[in-house]
């Protein structure tokens, strides 16, 4: 009834060979924690499953000459939380990944198939976002970057040309005075899909902030770059005033729905929220560093 | 259709079987394999009664697909007692009754000594947030939790 | 409480079930294979209300590897105009929820069902059956449903002499309710809402049937009661109850869902048309769209007092949810919502409304969460307006023993009160609780009661004695929460031998005797009754050994620590007689020392708790937390006390999720939107604390041990004990549950 063709190729242009010979009929594997659960709804119905984490660079943690990192797209978030330096460095990233979940999601979901899920609410991804994240991307036309805010197309979409697949995430050096933070909003402590998620990443010298970044999900088509809440935050002490209109320009940047999840009213109020309490949070970090 | 082949390992002993590329390792499991302990409460990684190692890591089997099992080692709640001298979660879980229809049991032993491998001296907070993959909805989770609490003091004291 | 006496009865011993349980041996209905078994799969109605004018299976029957098709047709027909009872269940209904018959009543309604040699062929064939749907309007709310204006369900159901989507009513009632409130000097009066949720059994419903060739069928299933199994079968199917064994598999939750069948008469058609063994076993969104819940309610309580806080008058009016097919639990709210109170005056009013969702089942104390959501909010509102602590207005207005309760019977002892002071005197309801513990968050206190009628009911239990000396217990009760551990506790205490010489199992239909289900907090209560009166008839039977060993009296001989002794210098010097000697000698002395002891027992007195919550609210996002949580309950006797406190914890846990993030959503179509576990929030462990339960022993007089039932009492103060501890937070009164963040984040912008 359902021949669904199985492969494990060992590099990537095996891998992107398969799948753009598919013609969108093939699902790429990394943890399976999405993929899964919509073969058995029936939402996708693969003719070929590409397992990619018998490539080497997809399951690979490296760490940079310049001090930055690189992550296999299929690495899992317990995996990735095992690294001795990278939590260190990016416990807003770290602590994004491994809130997708449980405990046994978080053994095999990884940041690239959370990426390329296009949900908008997928946890990894606003932290990626303010991280200033940029994944490399392999196709039959070779391979190319694009910062991760790129990727999202709209609700199970991506940017992504056909026969592209996600190689890796390099996160930049770490300036020092920096840190970053995601909250979620969730009604129970955990499990939950996001209502709201935020991240925020920053820099701080002499308590002053020269640099951030703003990612938003769940409250549009897409996770967002909120370029506006960034601003209200650079050159500023973090103080009420540099908050509330950073929290007031998430909210403006909101296009949320009502669906079973929360409603409009409700994340868009939540989202101010978040940010305030996630800068509070990614600044005590900066401050330590 | 024609099947896959697997060659994996299970609790220790090699193990050979053939699947579609559909199914995921807790059909396998359960239908083939006649490994029945790993239980199916939702299919979709929210319940965690399907809970089993694969090396070493905890994850969903209902998650997985059986051909992925190939080449690695895996561990289902079958392989957590020794013969019939009970792993001491297992041991305490039956003395603390922190189980009533158990139907949970299986995946929240799994999860349980996944977790005290990582982490053998959790607070209350770490084993409550390390078993929230794992509903039940029969104890309210205390006595789960003061099982696996006192366990590890037991385990920590041993050591 | 361990008497010192006792060396089993009260202490926590290992279970008998215990090893199989934790090693994954333990045997549930899907974990059941028979020889040549093929798997059956149900179509569901996509629609949530229309018509069939017909169904056509052909192309199904046509597919390779079907074996056999079902629908209505091959289930017995109940006619609309005859009620046929099998316990508190309607065949008429039974049979058309099993099937749809005329029309498909929800989104998920059985049209049809397939056979085949593997689940995807089966799922296969159901997509290739034709149905001719006119679709229908439908509707699912309690207040839509009661318009004028409502798309009516059944077009023969009539209230006040009209069609309607009321189906049925009940009325309870004590003095002039009119008088009464005319002498309060406070009358307080409020509306409320709940949500629908789901019993949350993390087993989804399954079976597997052999239907063999000289008609005979067995059935392993999940269920709470084997003899319900086969007699809802034998009644939907026509095919005599002694034809059909039904056996029960280890059950993984039921909490009331599993007192009904959904898939046992469909798969036993099958089954017999395929000559095939059968498999059916639930996917999780199954459960959710077409099994249980609990109704949602609408309800409106008031109660008035005088300015002492003596209750003068209460009136509850309470519509709950039934449903696609009436049998709303009303008799949960309309009866125990004001009971455990010695109120004068009552109007206590229910209406059971249908609607087009899937047919509720029973939910641990049915309809009674509901009630008590609304009176015991209500009751702390008049001891706030009077300036009483809400827990002396209780105790002021406890029932006593001999009082007629609003149901009709005299309460025997009513041990309410013990609830209310032991939560009065804990630790708990005196620790100093900081409102405002840090900047945007606020915490609060709670308290609240509840009433369970509980359930005594019919029961069997063998006692046999195995020839090395060990004891076989068989019950009839499926053990969802640790009986058979509290049923060899009494055994061994009873007996004088070592608890692991206990071995306790639970019969089929064809091995044990009659024995209701389990559930109304009965299964420890009766069959530990009747363990007790079996166990004394072989106390009676291995004596009467002894005495002809011993060549005296019957009567000269006492049992005592696992031995037959003379009973007195008078009878003899004999030495004693242990329970292996005379198991050694049983087949020359007579054949083999067993019985089997078969009551329908009375006595079980109703259960009474007090609950105490304290909890957090995160103010900006509405997030309401559990800190602590303290649960009194008069449990007669702990037989097993690891046992009946795991009762308390679930039930309050249950409570919890209910409360706060349980609720059925539904999409425009009438689906259900959150059919799975990931958006129908059942609490996870990191949601709650310890549940902290105080287990109140005062030995039920009319039970040989003591027992009074306790499964059911602890989810009935949860609802309105949280309320009124978020009130205590907020200062706003919820009166819509669940009391979920957009919600309480609403609530609080409301001002």
């Amino acid at each position: 009834m359902t021949d669904i063709r199985y492969l494990a190729p060992r590099t990537l242009d095996e891998a992107v060979g398969a799948f753009a010979a598919a013609a969108g009929a093939a699902r790429i594997l990394a943890g399976g924690t999405d993929l899964l659960v919509q073969m058995r709804n029936g939402a996708v119905k693969p003719g070929t499953i590409i397992d990619i984490k018998k490539i080497a660079e997809m399951t690979a943690i490296e760490e940079l000459p310049d001090g930055g990192f690189r992550i296999g797209a299929a690495v899992p978030g317990a995996v990735l939380a095992e690294h001795p330096r990278f939590g260190k460095a990016w416990p807003g990233v770290l602590e994004a990944v491994n809130l997708i979940g449980s405990k046994q999601v978080q053994g095999r979901a990884s940041a690239g198939g959370n990426l390329c899920n296009g949900s908008p609410a997928g946890d990894s991804v606003p932290a990626m976002i303010a991280a200033g994240a940029v994944v490399t991307v392999q196709g039959p036309n070779g391979r190319r970057s694009m910062p991760v805010e790129a990727v999202p197309a709209g609700p199970g979409r991506t940017n992504l040309a056909p026969g592209e697949i996600v190689v890796a995430f390099t996160l930049p050096a770490r300036a020092p005075g920096s840190g970053d933070a995601y909250l979620r909003m969730i009604p129970r402590t955990e499990m939950d899909i996001a209502v709201v998620g935020c991240g925020v990443n920053l820099t701080l010298a002499g308590g002053v902030v020269t640099a951030a970044r703003v990612g938003l999900g769940a409250v549009a088509p897409t996770v967002l770059l909120v370029g506006e809440a960034a601003r209200a935050l650079i050159g500023s002490r973090l103080d009420d005033a540099a908050l509330e209109a950073a929290a007031a320009a998430c909210r403006a940047a909101c296009k949320p729905i009502n669906d079973k999840r929360g409603t409009i009213a409700y994340r868009t109020k939540v989202a101010g929220v978040l940010l305030k309490r996630a800068a509070a949070i990614a600044a005590q970090r900066a401050g330590g560093n | 259709m024609s099947k896959l082949h697997v060659s994996t390992s299970i609790n220790g002993e090699p193990v050979e079987f053939l699947c579609t590329a559909a199914e995921s390792m807790l059909d396998v499991l359960r239908g083939p394999l006649g490994l029945t302990g790993t239980k199916e409460g939702c299919g979709t990684g929210d319940c965690g009664a399907c809970s089993i190692t694969v090396d070493g890591r905890l994850v969903c089997a209902c998650l997985m697909l059986a051909v992925e099992a190939e080449g690695h080692e895996i561990g289902t709640i079958e392989g957590m007692a020794q013969g019939d001298r009970l792993h001491p979660l297992q041991q305490k879980f039956l003395e603390m009754a922190a189980l009533q229809c158990g139907i949970c049991t299986p995946g929240v032993l799994m999860a349980s000594r996944a977790l005290l491998e990582k982490n053998p001296d959790p607070t209350e907070e770490e084993v409550r947030f390390g078993l929230a993959g794992n509903l039940c909805r029969c104890t309210g989770y205390d006595k789960i939790v003061r099982a696996v609490l006192e366990t590890a003091a037991e385990m920590r004291s041993a050591a | 409480m361990n008497d010192m006496a006792n060396k089993w009865i009260g202490a926590r011993t290992i279970r008998p079930d215990g090893a199989d349980k934790v090693t994954g041996r333990a045997q549930y209905s899907a974990d059941t294979t028979m020889p040549g078994m093929i798997w059956g799969k149900v179509l569901r109605s996509p629609h949530a209300h229309a018509r069939i004018r017909g169904i056509d299976t052909s192309r199904a029957e046509a597919l390779p590897g079907v074996k056999a098709v079902v629908t209505h047709k091959d289930i017995v027909e109940f006619p609309l105009d005859k009620s046929v009872m099998l316990g508190i269940q309607d065949m008429r209904w039974m049979c058309r929820n099993v099937m749809a018959r005329e029309k498909a009543l929800f989104h998920g309604h059985p049209i049809a069902a397939v056979a085949a040699i593997s689940e995807e062929v089966a799922a296969a064939a159901c997509a290739l059956i034709e149905v001719d749907y006119e679709v229908l309007p439908h509707v699912i709310e309690i207040e839509d449903a009661i318009r004028p204006d409502a798309p009516i369900l059944h077009e023969w159901n009539r209230f006040e002499g009209k069609p309607s989507n009321i189906a049925g009513t009940m009325v309870l009632k004590a003095g002039d309710i009119e008088k009464g409130f005319a002498e309060a000097d406070i009358v307080v009066e409020r509306s409320f809402t709940t949500r629908p949720v789901h019993q949350g059994h993390i087993e989804p419903q399954s079976c597997t049937v052999s239907y063999a060739a000289d008609g005979r069928v067995t059935i392993w299933s999940s269920s709470q009661g084997q003899f319900m199994v086969r007699a809802m079968t034998s009644l939907l199917t026509g095919i005599p109850q002694s034809d059909i064994r039904a056996i029960p598999a280890e059950i993984g939750g039921g909490f009331g869902a599993k007192t009904i069948i959904y898939l046992e008469p469909v798969a036993v058609m099958l089954s017999r048309k395929s000559g095939r063994p059968v498999k059916m076993v639930m996917t999780r969104e199954e459960v959710q769209r077409a099994t249980g819940p609990a109704p949602g309610s609408l309800m409106t309580v008031k109660m008035g007092a005088k300015k002492d806080g003596t209750l003068v008058a209460a009136q509850g009016t309470f519509y709950l949810q039934a449903g696609a097919l009436p049998g709303s639990p009303l008799r949960g709210p309309v009866g125990c919502s004001f009971a455990a109170y010695a109120i004068p005056n009552v109007l206590s009013v229910g209406y059971d409304v249908v609607s087009n969702r899937s047919k509720v089942a029973a939910y641990r104390a049915p309809g009674a969460p509901h009630g008590a959501f609304a009176a015991e909010t209500v009751l702390d509102e008049i001891a706030e307006a009077l300036g009483i602590d809400p827990l002396d207005l209780r105790l002021r207005n406890s029932a006593k023993a001999g009082d007629k309760a609003i149901y009709g019977p005299n309460f025997g002892a009513v041990t309410f009160k013990e609830t209310v002071e032991a939560i009065k005197h804990h630790p708990h309801y005196t620790a100093p609780l900081d409102k405002n513990p840090r900047p945007g968050f606020k915490r609060g206190r709670g308290v609240a009661s509840g009433f369970w009628y509980n359930a005594g009911g019919e029961s069997s239990v063998q006692v046999n004695i195995t020839e090395d000396g060990n004891v076989l217990v068989t019950t009839g009760h499926p053990d969802v929460g640790g009986s058979r551990a509290s049923i060899a506790n009494v055994v061994a205490e009873l007996l004088g031998v070592d608890h692991a010489r206990v071995n306790v199992m639970i019969g089929d239909t064809q091995t044990i005797g009659f024995s209701n289900l389990t559930g109304g907090s009965r299964v420890t209560f009766a069959s530990a009754m009747v363990a007790t009166a079996s166990t004394e008839k072989v106390i009676g039977q291995l004596k009467e050994r002894a005495a002809r060993i011993w060549k005296i009296e019957a009567d000269a001989v006492k049992w005592e620590d696992g031995m037959a002794l003379p009973a007195g210098d008078n009878a003899g010097k004999f030495p004693p007689l242990s329970l292996k000697d005379l198991a050694a000698k049983a087949n020359e002395m007579g054949g083999p020392i067993g019985t089997q002891v078969q009551l329908n027992t009375t006595g079980a007195d109703p259960g009474f708790a007090t609950h105490c919550v304290d909890v957090e609210v995160d103010v900006e996002l509405g997030i309401v937390r559990v800190l602590r949580y303290t649960a009194a309950q008069d449990v007669g006797r702990a037989l097993h006390p690891g046992y009946v406190e795991g009762q308390i914890q679930g039930g309050v846990v249950q409570g919890i999720g209910w409360a706060l993030s349980e609720e059925y959503l539904y999409d425009a179509k009438g689906r259900v939107d959150n059919a799975g576990f990931l958006d129908y929030r059942m609490p996870v462990c990191s949601d709650v604390p310890m549940i902290d339960p105080i287990m109140i022993e005062i030995p039920n007089p009319k039970h040989p041990q003591g027992v009074r039932g306790v499964g059911e009492a602890p989810i009935v103060p949860p609802l309105a004990a949280i309320a009124n501890a978020v009130y205590d937070a907020l200062g706003r009164r919820f009166y819509a549950l669940p009391m979920s963040p957009p919600r309480v984040t609403e609530r609080l912008a409301e001002g």
